[in-house]
């Protein structure tokens, strides 16, 4: 399981390959892999938007994070998770976060990263603050998955 | 009784400031921590607790040394 908040822009698929590299006890192991990235997109709610600003509550969204994640491992059987999820300053098109889940079979790969996404949306102390043209507002709620 | 409070997005805006440090006898839930923190300001509908980085509730009681959080719905991911 690993679970990383990071402040600069970075590249999933090089991420996960780089993970994945490093991680040579999985190799044979897992039949498949689920991934999950949500990007920034450059509309929200009827407004084009130029930017975003995330917010968090760093200790709490760590713990919270992990604690989501063990959950998944308990639910299914799992043979490694990974969460990124991004803070600061963000621009549309940007990723804001990476979820992996590594199984021996797609039966549980796919509802453990489901899983992970859902409860991540409801849970971890995240707030986006969106740029549209010259004003700036608070994202009130998610959106429907 | 001591008791660190933090407030996040937009109710950091609406509070007007992002933390505070309590030192009062006063304290028994979290409502208490809110009023204190807050000069009385009402509580702010949908408005989310923690205590020690856990959701809570604001009749939950609290204790020395315990950080408190108030902040909006969360919107990650």
């Amino acid at each position: 399981m690993s679970v990383e908040l990071r402040g600069k822009p970075f590249d999933p698929w090089q991420v996960l390959q780089a993970y994945q590299n490093a991680k040579p006890e999985l190799a044979g192991k897992f039949g498949a892999t689920s991934i999950f990235v949500g990007t920034m997109r450059d509309f929200n709610d009827g407004n084009d938007v130029q930017a975003m600003t995330l917010e968090h509550y760093p200790a709490m969204t760590q713990k919270h994070l992990e604690a989501i994640s063990s959950e998944a491992e308990q639910r299914w059987d799992l043979l490694d998770t990974l969460i990124i999820h991004r803070y600061g300053d963000i621009q549309p098109n940007d990723p804001i976060v990476l979820l992996a889940v590594w199984s021996a079979h797609r039966s549980e790969s796919f509802p453990a990263c489901r899983y992970l996404i859902e409860e991540l949306k409801t849970r971890a102390p995240f707030w986006k603050q969106e740029t549209t043209g010259t004003n700036s507002r608070w994202v009130e709620h998610n959106t429907l998955g | 009784m001591s008791i660190t409070v933090k407030f996040f997005a937009s109710l950091r805006e609406t509070i007007g400031k992002s933390d505070a440090s309590l030192d009062a006898d006063n304290i028994t839930t979290a409502a208490d921590v809110w009023q204190i923190a807050t000069d009385n300001h009402n509580p702010i509908s949908n408005m989310l607790i923690a205590i020690n980085m856990e959701y809570a509730s604001l009749d939950e009681t609290v204790k020395d040394g315990d950080e408190v959080a108030f902040f909006p719905p969360v919107t990650g991911g």
